[in-house]
C-alpha cells in the first residue's frame, strides 16, 4: 500500500482513475442495460484486430484506448456495430473539429475498414447490430403507414417533408434527402446525437421499414414548382420573396435610376 | 393663381444675396450630353441594343411555345442550385419570364440612351386649397353642428358615444360559439382532465390503430435514451368516431423518455418515474403545438413553434421561450402483468392556458 500512497497525488493518477471509473460504469451499465439484442455474428478474429488496429489510430484519441470514453468523447462500450457504421460511413466521425453537432462529410475509410471497426467494438460489449439486407428491404412496406409512423416519430425533429431542423444550442436534425436506407435504420437503432433511441422493440422491424418507404418516397417525389426551398412552406418562400426577389427588384430599380453616360 | 412664389417652397439662394429670386440648382446644372447624343455610332448600337432586346422577348416566346409542346410534365431535370426540378415549368418559367424581362429592358434602354435626356423643370400650382374653398368647409362644419345640436345636448352626445362603444361587444361574444361544449358539460372540466386515469395502460402511438392489438407496453422495451409517444389504452374505442378520437389524442397525448436514475433532478411528484421511464404531455404549455423534440442527452424538449423549452430532467421547467408554465407529468407505474399504466389523471390541464385555468 505504501507504493500507493506515495503515488496518490500524482497528475496521472486522476486520468487513470477517471478511465477506470468510466470502465465500471460503462461496462456496468452495458452489462445490465436491456438496449437491444446482441451482436448476432461477432466478427472474426482478424477482423477484430483490424478493427482494433485503425480504430486506435483514428479514433481513441477522443474515445479513449478501450473504448471507455474521455472528456472529448464518450465512451463506445455497448454502443454496437450499427452505431459505428453509422457515424464512419456517413462521415460524421472522425470529427473534423469539436462542436454542437459532428456534420456529414466525406467518409474516409472503405466499407471492409468501417465493418472491422464496428466488430472490435460489438466484441467489447452487446450493442445494436448492423440491420441485415432482409430488415433493411422495404419493397414490401405500406408508405401511407409509413407516412403515418413519420409523421408521429420523426416530423417533429426532422420535418415532415424530411428537410430537417434546428433544435437547441446548435443542434441541429439533419435533412434526410440524402439518407440511405441503411443509415436510417441505423440511426433509428442507435440514436446518434441528441437523436432519441428507437429501438426494435418499440418500433418494430415492419415499421423502421414502412418509415424508410415513406422517406425513400420523400427522396423521388419530384418538385414540380422548381425550387423547393427546403420544402418547409409559406414561411420560407415568403422569406425569400422579401430578401431575393425583392433584392433583385431594388437592382433593377436602381439601374433604372442610374444616369446613363 | 398663387400668391407664393417658388421661393418659399424650394431650396434657398446658395449665396445670400443672389439677384434671382426662386433659384433652382437642378434647372441651372449644366447638361452633359451622352455618348449616345454625341456619337452616332454609339446612338447605332444602342438602338441595335433596344431592338435586340426586344428580338430576344419576340424569340422567347416562340420558345415558351415550343416548350410548351415539346417538352414532357413528367421530366425533370437537374440544375445546380436548384436541385431536380420539373424540366416543363423551368422552361416554360424561364421563356415566359423573359419574354416580359425583355421588353421591359429595352424599354428602359431606349428611354436611357436615346430619348432625350435633358432636364426640365415642372411647375406646380400650390398644394393648398384656395382660403375661400377651406373658410366655406369650415363654416359648413360649424353650421352641420349648430343645427344638429351635438353640443347643445350633452346627454344625447354621450348616449351616442355609449351606443357605439357598446356595438362591437356582440361579435366579441359570438366568439364564445365557435367551441360547442356538450348540454350539461362544464368547459372548465374538459379542459383540465384527459382519458388518463389509474391503471389506464400506455400503448404507442401508431396513428389509426392505436390501441388495436396492442397489450401494452412492458418498461424494458424503452431504451435509456429512448423516446415513445404514447396514448392511452383505450383510444381505440374512439377509433371510428374522428371527432372524439382527435380530442381525446388533443388533450391524452404523452411522451415517455427513459433517462438514467440518477440523471433525473426532480420530477413534479415523488416517485411519478418509473425505473427512470417519465411520461410529459405531449402538448405544449403555450399554444398547444404537439412537441416531441427531445434531445436524449440534454433532456431538453424544444417546441418547434415558438422555441420554447422543457427541462424533462427538472420536472419539465421552463428554461426558455414563450410557455409561462411547465410540462405537465403524468405519474406512471406497472399493472400486476408488468405493463406500463398510468397512476392517476394529469395533476394540473395539460395544454395552452385558458380564461377559466386561473
Amino acid at each position: 500500500m505504501k507504493f500507493l500512497a506515495q503515488r496518490r497525488r500524482r497528475p496521472w493518477v486522476a486520468v487513470v482513475l477517471l478511465g477506470f471509473a468510466l470502465l465500471v460504469v460503462g461496462g456496468g451499465y452495458a452489462a445490465v442495460s436491456n438496449t437491444a439484442p446482441a451482436e448476432a455474428a461477432m466478427g472474426s478474429q482478424t477482423q477484430v484486430e483490424e478493427g482494433k488496429r485503425l480504430y486506435l489510430e483514428g479514433c481513441s484519441s477522443c474515445h479513449g484506448l478501450e473504448a471507455q470514453g474521455t472528456q472529448n468523447g464518450p465512451s463506445l462500450i455497448g454502443v454496437g456495430a450499427a452505431s459505428v457504421h453509422f457515424q464512419v460511413a456517413t462521415g460524421r466521425m472522425p470529427m473534423a473539429a469539436p462542436g454542437a453537432q459532428a456534420p456529414v462529410k466525406k467518409d474516409i475509410y472503405t466499407e471492409e475498414e468501417i465493418l472491422a471497426m464496428a466488430a472490435w467494438v460489438a466484441s467489447l460489449a452487446p450493442g445494436p447490430a448492423i440491420p441485415t439486407a432482409e430488415q433493411l428491404d422495404f419493397s414490401d412496406a405500406d408508405v401511407a403507414e409509413g407516412g403515418v409512423l413519420f409523421r408521429i416519430n420523426c416530423a417533429q425533429c426532422h420535418q415532415a417533408a424530411g428537410g430537417g431542423g434546428a433544435l437547441t444550442d446548435g443542434k441541429y436534425a439533419p435533412s434526410l434527402m440524402n439518407a440511405t436506407p441503411q443509415e436510417i435504420y441505423e440511426a433509428m437503432l442507435t440514436g446518434p446525437q441528441n437523436m432519441p433511441i428507437f429501438n426494435d422493440e418499440t418500433l418494430p422491424t415492419e415499421e423502421k421499414q414502412a418509415i424508410i418507404a415513406y422517406i425513400d418516397d420523400l427522396q423521388q417525389a419530384p418538385s414540380p414548382g422548381g425550387l423547393s426551398l427546403g420544402r418547409l412552406g409559406p414561411v420560407v418562400e415568403g422569406l425569400f420573396m422579401w430578401t431575393a426577389v425583392f433584392a433583385a427588384l431594388i437592382a433593377a430599380a436602381v439601374w433604372i435610376g442610374i444616369k446613363a453616360r | 393663381m398663387s400668391a407664393r412664389n417658388d421661393k418659399d417652397l424650394l431650396p434657398v439662394n446658395p449665396e445670400p444675396g443672389d439677384p434671382k429670386p426662386g433659384y433652382l440648382p437642378v434647372a441651372d446644372m449644366a447638361h452633359k450630353p451622352r455618348v449616345t447624343d454625341t456619337d452616332p455610332k454609339a446612338a447605332r448600337r444602342a438602338e441595335r441594343q433596344v431592338a435586340g432586346m426586344f428580338l430576344l422577348s419576340m424569340l422567347s416566346v416562340v420558345l415558351f411555345v415550343v416548350a410548351f409542346v415539346t417538352i414532357d410534365v413528367s421530366t425533370t431535370v437537374y440544375v445546380p442550385v436548384l436541385g431536380v426540378v420539373g424540366a416543363s415549368n423551368l422552361a416554360l418559367g424561364l421563356t415566359f419570364g423573359s419574354a416580359i424581362f425583355f421588353i421591359g429592358a429595352g424599354a428602359i434602354q431606349w428611354a436611357k440612351k436615346l430619348m432625350p435626356d435633358v432636364e426640365v423643370v415642372q411647375e406646380r400650382h400650390e398644394m393648398t386649397s384656395p382660403k375661400a374653398d377651406t373658410e366655406e368647409a369650415a363654416a359648413t362644419y360649424e353650421r352641420g353642428k349648430e343645427e344638429s345640436g351635438f353640443a347643445r345636448y350633452p346627454i344625447i352626445r354621450r348616449t351616442l358615444l355609449g351606443a357605439l362603444a357598446l356595438f362591437p361587444i356582440p361579435l366579441v361574444v359570438m366568439l364564445r360559439d365557435l367551441w360547442q361544449t356538450p348540454a350539461g358539460a362544464n368547459p372548465v372540466e374538459i379542459l383540465s382532465t384527459t382519458a388518463w386515469r389509474d391503471g389506464m395502460r400506455i400503448v404507442p402511438d401508431i396513428g389509426h390503430d392505436t390501441g388495436e392489438g396492442v397489450e401494452g407496453m412492458l418498461p424494458a422495451e424503452i431504451p435509456v435514451g429512448g423516446l415513445v409517444s404514447a396514448l392511452p389504452y383505450e383510444i381505440k374505442d374512439t377509433k371510428d368516431d374522428p371527432a372524439a378520437n382527435f380530442r381525446q389524442r388533443g388533450k391524452a397525448a404523452i411522451i415517455l423518455v427513459r433517462m438514467d436514475p440518477t440523471e433525473i433532478r426532480s420530477q413534479q411528484g415523488e416517485g411519478w418515474d418509473y425505473q427512470g421511464i417519465l411520461a410529459y404531455s405531449k402538448i405544449c404549455t403555450h399554444v398547444g403545438c404537439p412537441i416531441a423534440l427531445y434531445e436524449h442527452r440534454t433532456h431538453h424538449l424544444l417546441c418547434p413553434c415558438h422555441q420554447s423549452t422543457f427541462d424533462l430532467a427538472d420536472s419539465g421547467n421552463v428554461i426558455f421561450g414563450p410557455a409561462a408554465r411547465r410540462m405537465p407529468q403524468l405519474p406512471i407505474g406497472v399493472d400486476e402483468e408488468g405493463f406500463l399504466v398510468a397512476r392517476s389523471d394529469f395533476a394540473e390541464p395539460v395544454g395552452p392556458s385558458f380564461w377559466e385555468r386561473g
